[in-house]
């Protein structure tokens, strides 16, 4: 069983963390901010997601297990919010 | 090599690159970004060292409001021009000079400190039973050197008073006016109703845990004001006049009971400052209560400036 929780962690953290590389290779070779803001999403919504994931079976007791949750639901909101904000202001200048 | 010592030997690597970048940039907004960075790094290094406070505070403050006070002015300066004229070589020679000196002295009395370092670590947690705390850090705080934390609000307080000592006379008691545009109906004003209460939640929650684990009033009290910014930059609500009575309270609530307890202390314990024994905890709740609310009022009313409107009749 714990052998199972582990390698699921391994999985979904390693996933995670290739969002992340790949949303960071998109950040510093799109073209413009619209497409720059859609490769930052990929990490933030799936690559945080995935981490979060993965750690969930180490957590102690379903508190934590909320708590992590939490973190990743705000981390969410306040990045779909940002880009909104700042593909508005894009928008204007143009 | 571990990996707890791989992961310090990152944060300090990009802790130096940030920080170099941060001097380099040309730009005073990518300098700010650069700073917030790099206060959020600093908060992972003191979470590296084992001192959690320290990096909750740094994270709130350093990267936090900072930031958001940083670039306000920022904002304010957009499309002027420096007023004063750039440093010669000379200058900068000097002023390269100075920063190694003190680098070099810095890292002097690391080397030079005393093996095992001077500590009053095993006396704070020994004296921990008196206060009733959990967390020896607030009991430093709230408790064995009080005097200096009630202080330190004092100075908070005078910085706003610096602030506000800014503002041109027609505009004196009238609202702030900060730099930005005021959004409504907008991703703010939806991002600013989802986060107010989370915010307030977790500002309360940092000051009650911090009693016995990391956390405290001046923690609780940077979340509070952030959630208060929010409201003011989504336009939730009014950015209170600086000559109203009910501000004016807020403000000064923290360091007035701090004030009373202090004085109290004569009557109880025949010196400034000492708590009634017994009872420890229960004042140093009521203490920090009123100091998150002032700390949270006091840092949002810094972010937003000295007034720039004149008080409607």
């Amino acid at each position: 069983m714990t052998l199972a929780l582990n390698v699921f962690t391994v999985v979904c953290v390693v996933a995670g963390a290739i969002f992340f590389l790949a949303g960071t290779v998109g950040l510093l070779r799109f073209p413009d901010t619209l497409t720059r803001l859609h490769a930052l999403t990929k990490a933030d919504n799936l690559g945080l997601g995935l981490i979060m994931l993965g750690l969930l079976p180490h957590v102690d007791g379903p508190f934590g297990a909320l708590k992590l949750v939490a973190v990743w639901v705000l981390v969410l909101v306040a990045s779909a919010s940002a880009s909104q904000l700042i593909a508005r202001s894009v928008r204007k200048d143009q | 090599m571990s990996v707890e010592v791989m992961f310090s030997a990152g944060v300090a690597l990009l802790v130096l690159g940030v920080a170099a970048y941060t001097v380099a940039a040309r730009e005073s907004f990518s300098t700010i970004v650069a700073f917030v960075v790099y206060g959020l790094l600093l908060s992972l290094a003191w979470m590296g060292l084992h001192a959690p406070d320290v990096a909750l505070t740094e994270a709130a403050l350093g990267g936090g409001v900072t930031g958001a006070l940083l670039l306000g002015a920022c904002a304010r300066l957009r499309g002027e021009k420096p007023s004063t004229a750039e440093l010669g070589l000379i200058g900068r020679g000097l002023a390269l000079l100075l920063c190694l000196g003190v680098t070099t002295g810095l890292i002097a009395v690391v080397f030079l400190l005393p093996e095992p370092a001077p500590t009053l670590a095993p006396e704070a947690v020994q004296a921990l039973a008196s206060t009733g705390l959990g967390n020896p850090v607030t009991a430093v705080l709230m408790a064995y050197r009080a005097l200096d934390t009630m202080l330190e609000k004092v100075v908070l307080l005078l910085a706003l008073v610096a602030v506000w000592s800014l503002a041109p006379d027609r505009f004196w008691g009238g609202r702030p006016a900060f730099g930005y545009p005021v959004e409504t109906g907008g991703p703010l004003s939806f991002l600013a109703r989802v986060l107010i209460p989370v915010g307030v939640l977790a500002g309360i929650y940092l000051f009650w845990v911090g009693a016995d684990a990391p956390g405290g009033a001046f923690a609780g009290g940077a979340v509070i004001s952030a959630t208060g910014i929010l409201g003011f930059f989504a336009g939730l609500f009014w950015v209170p006049a600086v000559g109203g009575f009910r501000l004016r309270l807020s403000l000064v609530a923290g360091i007035a009971v701090f004030l009373l307890v202090g004085l109290g202390g004569f009557l109880w314990a025949s010196h400034f400052l000492a708590y009634p024994e017994h009872y420890a905890k229960p004042v140093i709740v009521v203490i920090e209560i009123a100091m998150t609310f002032s700390v949270g009022v006091t840092l949002a009313m810094l972010v937003v400036g000295p007034p720039g409107k004149a008080l409607e009749p």
